[in-house]
């Protein structure tokens, strides 16, 4: 009795799940949408994937120990690109020293201090606007605040700060997220023993989201490295043959140079374009995987 | 019954979250050395006390606390330095918290707070802590391993061994024991009759029993007002002033 | 306890400030500063341009000729003449074009990462849209010119390979991974539970997807165009590098236009500081921080608008 009922639902089930036309029809559109879905995204990426290798296989050539190390020369129509290396190290590392301390201090206080009020939304509002600024905008404030006002010239100082400006938004939102990552329960733990919100921050919060600050600051060198519109008129030359002494000094840079020789200077091989544009985007992408292989091994790392 | 010292004493004490009120007029005195059991059913109200204790409310955006609490004669609104009063008051809350710094490091860091560098004074407070927790054992051979990886129960035990760390002069204990083994609890309240020499100790717990073995004086806390306060065996004697008070002790709800 | 202990300073220090005390309030205060330099920027930002661009705004500025005429000489000694008009056609042009190209495949590719694809390939690709946005853009300008030019000259027989479509196509892949990652996070933030009620109730995955999942991502998905909208129209080196720069109204995909923010890369440099042109060139930047701040203060209105709902 109790065996044949069971039977009997066993076989109205089974019957409840074949596959009928309707069901048929819908699975067919499943796999329709998920093909098409697919094929959107492979043309996104495919093309990327042709022009980097037309990069390599055009610029893969010239590049050599003598490109990378040597100056420029004949007009910028042949040697290397060493002075434009230099140069945006220089930039990278003096926007670095202005951009990551503000936006540390900036993203500790979103995270450790600031009350829900209309101060902290108008931080979250110019932190999103200065992150949506065209960079040309922040060429322009650059010329007008560091170049003219402040009186630096066209210099590293004044491109890099003008840098700096730009990129903040992006130190500040990584380190706030990294920081927003370590549990509550540690600050409180610290704070019932008398501990006050700095000595906090500075023994539980901060050495356990120093590598996602990392990672955002990773991914702002690589930022900086690549802008050519801010630097275009507030420190990078079009040619200086010397490598720069003193931040006061003007200097070259990868992006611009690359810039300079594809639209300025007549005559200028291929291969030295293509090399230029591979050693740049080369410099770019490298940094960006660091980073984000260096997220996926935090990530894998658990310390609680 | 003896006159004691009273270490904290606390006046029309009311507590709100937001406007919900949470804790309203309670009084009571706590004396220098002795157990302070305190128990009652969830939401009563027994853990908003202790926050307000150490002056954790100021962390708390929509937390308003109301009334007076003198610690050792002083009123803790009124003191300028509040992390020197959380550095005089020890928690231990139900939830262990083990810090993702080493063993070593957590139980160090409030004596190093506090200024204490010499290392051969931190290693003695250090065994000592976690001695008294009933840790050192498990854990004196890997003293650099993350105290934030310990089992549930081995972190409590570190909680309570940092909250010894900071030398307290009042302990507070929120159901320590609810992450911890019976063994081990029963350590832990062995190691707490003895603290009761050198310190004062505010219990929270959920087990009746608990409160009955170590208590001297027991507060009964229900919808966030504080039914009565009593001497630990009277109240179990059943002498308990008010009939919620014998209800709750024997069973009848909680 | 602890007998080696430091005494505690006698009798209690509960109105002595330490050194941790006064660290901490200078600490408080300078992160404080930190906090609010985000502000102090954008507003340096808005008055420094306006600061350079003012006497050109009081003075030669004529608004109607400013916007309607096509005829941008700023450098003539004689008859200066300063019409955006051509600049802004050039701008929408390019930016319509990108969007067309991209928003499509951009929200496709959003769906598949965030709904069809798991795993390894999802992780894959996530990576993959990552590396794709932080292509400098000064790089895209060097392929839209040295790579695409040739390739639309061959394929469309045409004598220039520069202009609307070249550049056009360049911010579209430029703008695409930004508006993936946006779309990509506006679908996750969808919850789950809406997905499994749908599917209990029978609904097929591509059901899920556009009767519950896209409408309830709606707003965030709006926000992602807008944000895409917001780099290309701010977009310069590509631009400039790819659009030919001729001032005028295109009339086909193939004619060479001028950008808003290509007019003031390529003509900052040569215009005298203090001039009219140098003050027009940062009048210009005031109209491109206008809009952008516009741009994205409305996509922030429009997801917090999703958050609420």
């Amino acid at each position: 009795m109790t065996y044949s009922e069971g039977d009997g639902g066993v076989s109205g089930q089974s019957l409840m799940f074949a596959a009928t036309p309707l069901n048929m029809r819908n699975h067919r559109l499943q796999w329709l949408f998920r093909a098409l879905f697919g094929l959107m995204t492979l043309i996104l990426v495919v093309p990327v994937g042709i022009i980097f290798g037309v990069l390599l296989v055009r610029g893969g050539p010239a590049i050599s120990f003598e490109f990378l190390f040597s100056y420029p020369s004949d007009g910028m129509t042949a040697g290397g690109i060493w002075p434009a290396l230099v140069g945006t190290m220089w930039l990278v590392a003096v926007s670095l020293i202005a951009s990551v301390p503000v936006g540390v201090a900036a993203a500790i206080y979103l995270s450790e201090y600031a009350p829900d009020n209309w101060l902290t939304r108008g931080i979250n509002l110019a932190i999103i606007n200065l992150a949506g600024v065209p960079s040309i905008v922040h060429a322009l404030f650059g010329v007008g605040a560091f170049v003219i006002f402040a009186g630096f010239g066209t210099s590293i100082l004044a491109a890099s700060l003008t840098l700096a400006v730009m990129t903040l938004p992006l130190v500040i939102v990584a380190t706030r997220e990294s920081l927003q990552a370590v549990p509550m329960a540690f600050r409180e733990a610290c704070w019932n023993m008398g501990a006050t919100r700095w000595q906090t921050i500075r023994t539980v919060v901060l050495p356990n989201a120093i590598s996602g600050i990392l990672t955002g600051v990773i991914l702002s060198v690589s930022r900086t490295a690549g802008e050519t519109a801010p630097i275009m008129f507030t420190g990078a030359a079009f040619f200086f043959p010397f490598l720069p002494s003193s931040v006061f000094d003007q200097t070259m840079a990868m992006a611009m140079h690359l810039f300079v020789i594809s639209t300025a200077v007549p005559g200028a091989p291929d291969e030295l374009k293509y090399g230029t544009a591979l050693t740049l985007i080369t410099l770019v992408l490298l940094m960006n995987a660091a980073s984000i292989w260096f997220r996926s091994y935090l990530r894998g790392k658990k310390k609680w | 019954m003896v006159a004691t010292d009273v270490k904290l004493a606390v006046r029309d004490l009311d507590i709100q979250y937001g406007g919900q009120r949470a804790l309203s007029g309670v009084s009571l005195d706590v004396h220098e050395h002795e157990i302070f059991g305190i128990i009652g059913p969830a939401g009563s109200g027994k853990t908003s006390f202790l926050r307000t204790l150490n002056r954790m409310e100021m962390l708390h955006e929509n937390m308003t606390v109301n009334g007076s609490i003198v610690f050792d004669g002083h009123d803790i609104s009124e003191i300028q330095n509040v992390y020197a009063l959380r550095r005089h008051i020890g928690v231990v809350f139900p939830l262990p918290v083990g810090l993702p710094l080493s063993i070593y490091d957590n139980v160090a860091l409030a004596p190093r707070l506090s200024g204490i560098k010499e290392k051969s004074d931190l290693d003695e407070i250090v065994e000592q802590c976690l001695m008294r927790a009933a840790l050192w054992d498990e854990v004196k051979d890997r003293l650099d391993a993350l105290g934030s990886l310990l089992s549930g129960g081995q972190q409590q035990r570190l909680t309570i061994a940092r909250a010894l760390s900071q030398d307290p002069e009042l302990l507070l204990l929120d159901e320590f024991s609810i992450a911890v083994d019976p063994v081990t609890t029963m350590r832990i309240e062995d190691v707490l009759k003895e603290l009761k020499e050198e310190i004062t100790i505010i219990l929270v717990t959920n087990l009746v029993q608990q409160a009955r073995r170590l208590a001297d004086r027991t507060a009964f806390f229900l919808d966030g007002q504080l039914i009565e306060v009593g001497e630990t065996e009277a109240l179990f004697r059943g002498e308990a002033k008010d009939h919620r008070t014998l209800d709750y002790l024997e069973g009848r709800f909680g | 306890m602890l007998a080696k202990r430091v005494k505690r300073s006698a009798p209690m220090d509960l109105d002595h400030r330490g050194r941790a005390w006064y660290i901490d309030k200078a600490v408080t205060f300078l992160v404080f500063v930190g906090g609010i330099s985000a502000i102090i920027f954008i507003i340096g930002i808005f008055v420094f341009i306006t600061k350079e661009g003012a006497g050109f705004i009081v003075g030669p500025l004529n608004v109607r000729e400013f916007f309607a005429s096509l005829t941008w000489r700023p450098t003539s000694s004689q008859n200066p003449s300063y019409g955006v008009l051509g600049l802004i056609a050039g701008t929408a042009s390019v930016t319509g074009l990108a969007m067309v190209v991209s928003v499509p495949f951009s929200l496709g590719a959003a769906i598949f990462i965030g709904e069809f694809a798991t795993g390894r390939l999802r992780e894959s690709l996530k990576v993959l849209v990552e590396l794709l946005a932080a292509i400098p853009s000064v790089v895209w300008g060097f392929i839209g010119l040295s790579i695409m030019n040739p390739l639309i000259i061959d394929m469309f027989d045409v004598p220039v390979g520069i202009g609307v479509l070249n550049s056009g196509i360049i911010l579209g892949l430029m703008a695409a991974p930004i508006m993936t990652t946006i779309a990509e996070d506006a679908l996750k933030a969808v919850p789950d539970t809406y997905r499994e009620a749908a599917e209990a109730m029978g609904a097929t995955k591509w059901q899920v997807i556009f009767r519950v999942v896209l409408p309830a991502g709606k707003n965030g998905l709006v926000a992602a165009v807008l944000l895409g909208v917001g780099r290309g129209f701010g977009e310069t080196m590509a631009v400039l590098m790819a659009s030919g720069n001729a001032i005028q109204i295109p009339t086909s995909p193939f004619d060479s236009v001028r950008a808003i923010t290509a007019t003031i890369a390529a003509e900052l440099g040569d215009a005298p500081v203090g001039s009219d042109h140098y003050r027009a060139l940062f009048t210009l930047g005031i109209l491109l921080f206008v809009v952008t701040f516009i741009i994205n203060l409305t996509a922030d209105l429009v997801v917090k608008g999703a958050r609420r709902a």
